[in-house]
């Protein structure tokens, strides 16, 4: 008796806490809402499935406790039943899965009016750069990096001169605009983590990784780090500003371009040795 | 992943094979009754060791199909340079197939009772296993002359670690084949030899199929082979 | 080809292999220490994972209280709380659960269970404890090497789990590597044996289908395990050459303390595949055993056959089987090709399918049961309960876009710990309790037993339930310290807090049931041969505990399955599997 009502409670104090939890996902800043549905429709489905079965559990066990007397059933199995009950999960798990495959189509399938933007970890702290005036980035290689350097452009590469270069300091994004943020390393995994944001992706040495979204909110965002990088993994932090576009223009106006962080007169001698050998 | 996603599917069928002849599909609760009722569904007749030779061959061939998944997967990086293959691997394979020959020999003279035949067998696969591991060394040490050293490219790496991995896995059965030939020194009966020496022969064969597999990878063949068959099926 | 048949010993059925094949220890050196007896080892290998076990239980407090209490505890440092973290993971998932489920349970229940006098090559299986203690041992000297044991988290990845930014980088890593690598030598060994077992030494009329599910359960796992560690041997060997030789199996180009390194050109995620090919099976490996041996404990306990037997049986199978074609679902975010989600979230979610009827069956045999509320039973419903829970919260992380915020918080930790933390422990404990007397030939302390039930079930689940909010709030996993966020409010504080408390209070329960397994041993009640008229095959041993060779002079035959209970018509509500076949006669003279 009493253990019938403990397994009840637990199912329905389980119940009740997700209903009245203080602790409840941070409010969305980008279009991945549709995430958020897909996580409400698996709350509701899993949570009746939990529900039912543990109530059926502790209606079990009072109705069938031991008494002097009482004899099992005997019953190997019901084919009908297990069918039913195969083919309800069934369904079931395709009404989770299904939205699931949606939108993580949605999540794979970058807008082509994306603005690319790039995001690097290194062991603790972010560097954020930004296509120039020509709409692109130009390319990157570890050896490149140096201390004027710092995100290992290649010198050589013109795309790469008017490209807008943040290291050590924040990030600003327009409203409205959907980005491609392409993700790079030095050193080891990261991830670049904002969960106002929802969508992620880790960030490996020696290869380019993406996610897209569009940011629907203005604000200012925390940046963790949430792939285990080593020691200071917790520090690794940077600030994320959503701004209106206005804003975001005249942030955008202060920034240094890679040719004026890191000097003409160098890109120069950097050509003439590349041309040299 | 796929070399070793196929060899799975291999143990798959095997292991499917096998319930199916399992009556999995039988109510066990409506079959009461004694030894005899359900024949063919009792416990496996062959030897103990035999089984357990199987179940070994089947761990070791997923690490090496393990390895060479983790062959094909970092040859796709750009750093990779296939690396020469030193002439002496061929002499190595003849020898390889020549041990598993002596030892097929041997184990035929014990079904045929000729004593002779299975020393003459025994030996003769002993040494001509362990001419196979000082040709590998010999083949290590060419290598590293011509300054293919372990570490300056993956090709390398995996040259040295897979060869490493297939040579401790002979070591361990010449351990086996000592043993066996020592029962012989010792002047066992046949009937005590016919298990030991079928075992060290199927090891044998196991082992020469692994080399000339890992051998079709570390040439390129393989790769050759599985480009004709996407051509053939595209 | 001629087939000449074996002589004639081996061709004979186990059954009628005389008793001097078996090996007969001679010393007490051989008999309790370096024995080949099944269940000297059963116990030999159950102390060692308990004992190891319990570092990690040591370990998992010092990171609670910095969680909860952070700053208070100044002895506990970034670098020190990832080495906890690490330690706790690799300990609790390989040494102790794989451990404990395949090496102890497995050596003590698959020969007797199956009818046979011992493992097939008793010899390998005392090696194969020996080298698993070896591991052990060189596991638990990186507490004591320079710079400590490795901090990279139990998954290892690289390149960090190499770098000089991880604590452990010099000795800890290495040594780790290396004795993971012996544990899964060890493990094959003692693989080969209960397979092996499984497969030829059954007894006489004990078919497939007769066979009890932990059985069932075992021998999939270790089939799975065989197959499945290899990949976890051939990363951690790649992984020691980039170490110690300075290869780049998995090591691209990359900047250390601002150092270009001699690395270059590898591929961490290569390495993430051949983890995870192991480590998704390693789940069901510690799993199938707990559904194996929990269908055992409510059937016996609710004396009612189980229902749906031969689904049960095929759900084992088919579970075992795709779960080695779900294992990228752990890499969602790893920056693999995107259009792999698709694959392997259909794939996850379709082993909900068999493992949701593996749930509607244990239930189902409760309903219109005799249900005996004993220790093993609480157990076994605490079990189902938490299985049910964290297999559920499986459904999110497997729906590869849910995923995707939710991977790396605490949802995760909460998730995996109820789901193959709490719920095969509480298996282990259910497991402990019911064969404590066939091991021992005394019962364990009953009241002591319903309060460990109670301590560490609520609490179990008062730690794990709420900890899945937490991520959802975004809390990520593996700080040793949240620091200043917007979205850390000030109540992921207090229940931080709550849920170290609780965690102490369960820890200590444990002490409770460590003292009553020793103190049961000396005056507990004795429990005679079948406590808990159970029709299995190790109830039926002539002597309790069980004598060298198990069955003294005779195989047992096997006349029914494993789970006739509650038979109508029979004269008790249980029927041995050795009982033979009743004549008419006897029929008659039943009431």
């Amino acid at each position: 008796m009493v253990v019938a009502i403990v397994l009840l409670l637990v199912a329905v104090g389980s119940v009740l806490f997700h209903i009245y939890s203080p602790w409840w996902w941070t409010p969305i800043a980008t279009n991945w809402r549709y995430i958020d549905d897909t996580i409400n429709i698996t709350f509701w489905i899993t949570g009746a499935v939990f529900f039912a079965v543990i109530a059926f559990m502790a209606y079990c066990v009072f109705r069938f406790h031991h008494k002097e007397g009482r004899q099992a059933a005997y019953n190997p199995e019901n084919k009908k039943l297990e069918w039913w009950l195969t083919i309800g999960t069934a369904i079931g798990v395709g009404a989770m899965l299904a939205p699931g495959l949606v939108v993580w189509h949605q999540y794979v399938t970058v807008p082509a009016d994306a603005t690319e933007i790039e995001v690097m970890g290194q062991q603790w702290s972010w560097s954020f750069r930004l296509p120039g005036k020509d709409g692109r980035m130009g390319t990157t290689d570890v050896r490149y990096v140096s201390s004027d350097n710092p995100m290992g452009l290649n010198p050589d590469d013109q795309h790469g001169q008017d490209d807008v270069v943040i290291a050590s300091d924040d990030l600003h994004l327009p409203i409205g605009k959907p980005v491609k943020v392409l993700l790079r390393s030095l050193d080891v995994l990261h991830d670049f983590y904002v969960p106002e944001f929802r969508a992620k992706m880790d960030m490996v040495p020696g290869m380019v990784t993406y996610f897209w979204m569009t940011p629907i909110r203005t604000g200012t965002f925390d940046v963790l780090c949430a792939e285990l990088c080593g020691a200071a993994h917790a520090q690794m932090r940077a600030k994320v500003f959503v701004d209106e576009e206005s804003d975001y223009r005249a942030w955008l106006e202060k920034q240094k371009t890679f040719a004026e962080l890191s000097g003409r007169s160098a890109v120069k001698r950097a050509t003439y040795e590349s041309g040299g050998k | 992943m796929s070399a070793i996603i196929l060899f799975m599917a291999v143990i798959a069928v095997i292991a499917g094979w096998w319930l199916s002849q399992q009556r999995l599909m039988a109510k066990p609760w409506l079959e009461e009754g004694g030894i005899g009722d359900f024949p063919g569904t009792g416990a496996m007749t062959w030897p103990a060791a035999k089984i357990g030779l199987g179940v070994f061959l089947a761990v070791a061939g997923s690490l090496f199909a393990l390895f060479t998944s983790a062959y094909s997967m970092r040859m796709n990086m750009v750093d990779w340079r296939a690396m020469p293959v030193p002439a002496l691997l061929w002499f190595n394979t003849g020898v390889l197939v020549l041990s598993s020959v002596a030892l097929q020999w041997a184990y035929v003279a014990t079904r045929r009772d000729n004593m002779n035949g299975v020393i003459v067998g025994l030996c003769a696969g002993g040494a001509s296993a362990v001419t196979f591991l000082v040709g590998q060394l010999l083949a290590w040490q060419q290598l590293r002359a011509a300054g293919y050293f372990v570490a300056s490219n993956p090709a390398n790496s995996f040259f040295y670690m897979i060869t490493a991995a297939h040579g401790l896995h002979l070591m361990g059965g010449l351990v086996a084949l000592g043993r066996t030939t020592a029962k012989v020194w010792r002047g066992a009966e046949m009937a005590q030899l016919r298990l030991s020496v079928e075992l060290c022969t199927i090891y044998w064969h196991f082992l020469l199929l692994v080399w000339l597999v890992l051998l079709g990878l570390l040439t390129g063949w393989t790769d050759d082979f599985v480009d004709i068959c996407r051509r053939l099926l595209s | 080809m001629v087939d000449v048949p074996y002589d004639a010993i081996a061709d004979a059925p186990p059954a009628e292999v005389p008793e001097v094949e078996l090996y007969h220890p001679k010393s007490w050196w051989t008999q309790y220490v370096f024995s080949q007896d099944a269940k000297v080892i059963a116990i030999q290998y159950s102390l060692t994972a308990t004992a190891i076990g319990l570092v990690a239980l040591v370990l998992s407090w010092m990171m609670r209280l910095q969680l909860g209490f952070p700053g208070t505890f100044s002895f506990i440092d970034a670098n020190q709380y990832l080495q906890f973290i690490t330690m706790h993971g690799m300990i609790m998932v390989i040494y102790l659960l794989t451990a404990l489920f395949l090496g102890g349970f497995g050596n003590y229940l698959i020969p007797l269970m199956v009818g046979a006098r011992d493992m097939v090559f008793p010899y390998v299986n005392m090696l194969s404890y020996w080298v698993y203690l070896l591991a052990v041992v060189v596991l638990a000297s990186t507490f004591f090497v320079p710079g400590g044991p490795t901090g990279a988290g139990w998954t290892l990845y690289p390149p960090q789990a190499i770098l000089s930014g991880t604590p452990g980088q010099d000795w800890g890593i290495v040594l780790m590597l290396a004795s993971l690598i012996l544990f899964i030598i060890g493990f094959t060994m003692g693989g080969l044996n209960y397979v092996v077992t499984v497969l030829q030494a059954r007894t006489r009329g004990m078919t497939l289908m007769r066979l009890p599910l932990t059985v069932w359960g075992i021998f999939t796992a270790t089939v799975m395990a065989l197959l499945a560690f290899p990949a976890l041997f051939v990363a951690s060997v790649m992984m020691l050459f980039d170490r110690l030789l300075g290869t780049s199996f998995f090591m691209p180009a990359l900047i250390e303390m601002g150092q270009q390194m001699k690395y270059g050109g590898g591929s961490p995620i290569l390495f993430q595949h051949l983890f995870w090919f192991f480590g998704h099976p390693e789940v069901y490996i510690v799993a199938l055993p707990a559904f194996g041996i929990v269908s055992d404990l409510i059937s016996t306990h609710a004396r009612k056959n189980i229902f749906g037997y031969r689904m049960m049986v095929w759900a084992i199978v088919g579970i075992g089987a795709l779960s080695f074609v779900v294992w990228a679902h752990h890499m969602y975010v790893s920056g693999m090709h995107p259009h792999f989600g698709f694959f392997f979230a259909t794939t996850t979610l379709i082993i909900a399918i068999p493992t949701a009827i593996k749930v509607y069956n244990w239930v189902l045999t409760l309903w219109r049961g005799d249900i005996h509320l004993t220790v093993p039973m609480l157990f076994a419903l605490g079990f189902i309960i938490t299985f049910v829970n964290g297999g559920l919260t499986g459904l999110f992380l497997g729906n590869v876009v849910v995923d995707v915020p939710l991977s790396d918080t605490m949802f995760v930790v909460a998730h995996f710990h109820m789901v193959m933390g709490v719920a095969p422990i509480m298996v282990v404990l259910g497991a402990i309790y019911h064969w404590y007397p066939k091991v021992t030939g005394r019962m364990l302390d009953d009241w002591m037993g319903k309060f460990h039930f109670w301590v560490t079930f609520l609490g179990a689940y008062l730690i794990f339930f709420p900890m899945h909010y937490l991520g959802l709030q975004g809390v990520p996993r593996r700080y040793h310290d949240l620091g200043e966020a917007a979205f850390i409010t000030p109540n992921v504080h207090t229940l931080n807090a709550f849920i170290t408390v609780v965690a102490l209070i369960v820890g200590f329960a444990q002490m409770v049931f460590l003292f009553n397994l020793v103190w049961s041993l000396f005056k507990g009640k004795a429990s005679g041969g079948n406590p808990w008229r159970a029709t299995t095959l190790e109830w039926q041993t002539p002597e309790t505990p069980p004598g060298h060779g198990n069955w003294g002079k005779e195989l047992p035959v096997v006349y029914r399955w494993a789970y006739d209970y509650s038979v109508p018509g029979a004269a008790q509500d249980f029927i041995p599997q050795n009982q033979p076949r009743a004549t008419p006669a006897l029929q008659g003279a039943a009431p």
